[in-house]
């Protein structure tokens, strides 16, 4: 199953939170999101804000330059 | 009484309530949040992002600035509380707030009393669209110089349409009582009486509830609040020669040592690793230079009929800021327009650096 993408690059936190809570508002559970930053804040953030949002972080991947957060979609309510 | 009177007056009297707490990732925000879910409110936070917000992250351009907690405070006490927090951006439309603040200007650009009524405002929006009850929010009398007065106190509830649903759960018993206290929602007597500028009371209250780890008390969280920003952001209008601005023009701001040499441009020097990294982002937007024959800082160029005189001039800072500042020349990369060109140029000695060109 292909991923959504979310382009955060470049943004500063909040930015990227809020780019993922709207990208995310109208996605079925069980849908896979990639989100691609490149603030460091973002790995601590992003799992806090999931945590609190019943999202499932699946994989943190910190590259050189960039980092992809892989998340799926809990039941939004 | 007939069962189904029954029922709905059970309904009326057993409704959990909910309000929505204004959370800027200070403990003044997150004990007032606190201080009514103890009363069995349901609560959910509101984080509105203005651009201008002092956060863990923007500090953390800066690769020295890494002791500090790379968080969103907001976030973090949003977790602590157990609550949802709804994170908006208000960009564009808080432009208005900071370009013509009815009530004025704090010692700064900062816009606090207009600031306050708007954040209030959209909390009050978003009840109404959310079926919420009221607003919470952490202020304290006496607490800040412009929006947390006694006298101002009432500006926002009115001018915010929110009235006497917004409840300041930390000074409440100084003020009237609101509506959620006068249907029976919250208890007035188990609401405070904070007062002034002293944070012991909030102290102790953080202790209470067994918080330990929380933002620093009364940090500024706005850099509006910020001399040398409000310097910046003073130049970038003259110079425009309108008062106008877009997020990038805010983010950077924030970021480098800001020189103006000369009228027509400005140079933002990274200060190091982390902010020329970050200043990276912005190449296709800036003329951009940077030594090649010495290790040193990117530097964007933001101005307008910029010549071949300033762009030397540039280089000679570009020069002056890096390792071969004592060097007889440095090459210096400049990319401007799309075309790339070499100068050789001789460092700008740090005495003929005139104080005034750094903002």
């Amino acid at each position: 199953m292909s991923a959504t993408v979310i382009d955060a690059r470049n943004l500063l936190c909040p930015l990227p939170v809020i780019r993922t809570q709207d990208g995310v508002a109208d996605l079925q559970p069980g849908v896979l999101v990639e989100v691609l930053c490149t603030d460091p804040g973002v790995v601590h953030d992003i799992p806090a804000w999931c945590r609190m949002w019943g999202h499932e972080v699946c994989n943190i991947d910190e590259q050189e330059h960039e980092i992809i957060i892989t998340l799926r979609i809990g039941n939004q309510d | 009484m007939r069962p189904s009177y029954i029922s709905w007056f059970l309904f009326i009297v057993t409704q959990q309530r909910k309000a929505v707490a204004l959370i800027s990732g200070g403990l003044d925000s997150l004990l007032a949040a606190r201080v009514v879910m103890e009363q069995g409110v349901h609560v959910e936070g509101i984080n509105f992002f203005t651009g201008f917000c002092v956060e863990g992250h923007t500090h953390a351009i800066r690769k020295q600035d890494k002791l500090r907690p790379k968080r969103n405070n907001a976030l973090w006490s949003a977790e602590q509380l157990g609550i949802k927090l709804h994170i908006i951006d208000i960009i564009d439309e808080y432009k208005d707030v900071v370009i013509n603040p009815k009530h004025g200007y704090g010692a700064n650009l900062n816009p606090c009393l207009d600031c306050k009524i708007f954040m209030v405002g959209k909390a009050r929006e978003w009840i109404e669209e959310n079926g919420f009850d009221f607003i919470i929010t952490g202020e304290v009398i006496g607490q800040r110089p412009m929006s947390q007065r006694k006298d101002t106190m009432p500006v926002v509830a009115r001018d915010s349409g929110a009235e006497d649903r917004l409840v300041r759960p930390l000074c409440a018993r100084n003020l009237p009582a609101t509506y959620p206290e006068n249907e029976g929602w919250l208890q007035r007597d188990k609401l405070y009486a904070f007062n002034g500028r002293s944070r012991k009371p909030q102290m102790a209250l953080a202790k209470q509830f067994g918080f330990e780890d929380y933002a620093q008390p009364a940090g500024g969280c706005c850099f509006l609040t910020d001399k040398q920003y409000s310097v910046k952001l003073s130049d970038l209008w003259s110079t425009r020669g309108k008062r106008e601005y877009d997020l990038d023009d805010i983010m950077m701001l924030k970021v480098g040592r800001h020189l103006r040499p000369r009228p027509n441009f400005k140079i933002i020097v990274g200060r190091e690793e982390g902010e020329n990294r970050f200043m990276e982002g912005y190449r296709k937007r800036f003329t951009h230079m940077l030594s090649t024959s010495h290790t040193g800082p990117l530097v964007l160029l933001d101005g307008e009929n910029v010549g071949k005189d300033d762009l030397e001039l540039a280089a000679r800072l570009t020069a002056r800021f890096g390792q071969g500042r004592d060097a007889e020349l440095v090459t210096v990369e400049v990319h401007d327009k799309g075309v790339k060109q070499t100068m050789d140029v001789v460092p700008m000695p740090t005495e003929q650096i005139p104080a005034d060109w750094y903002l």
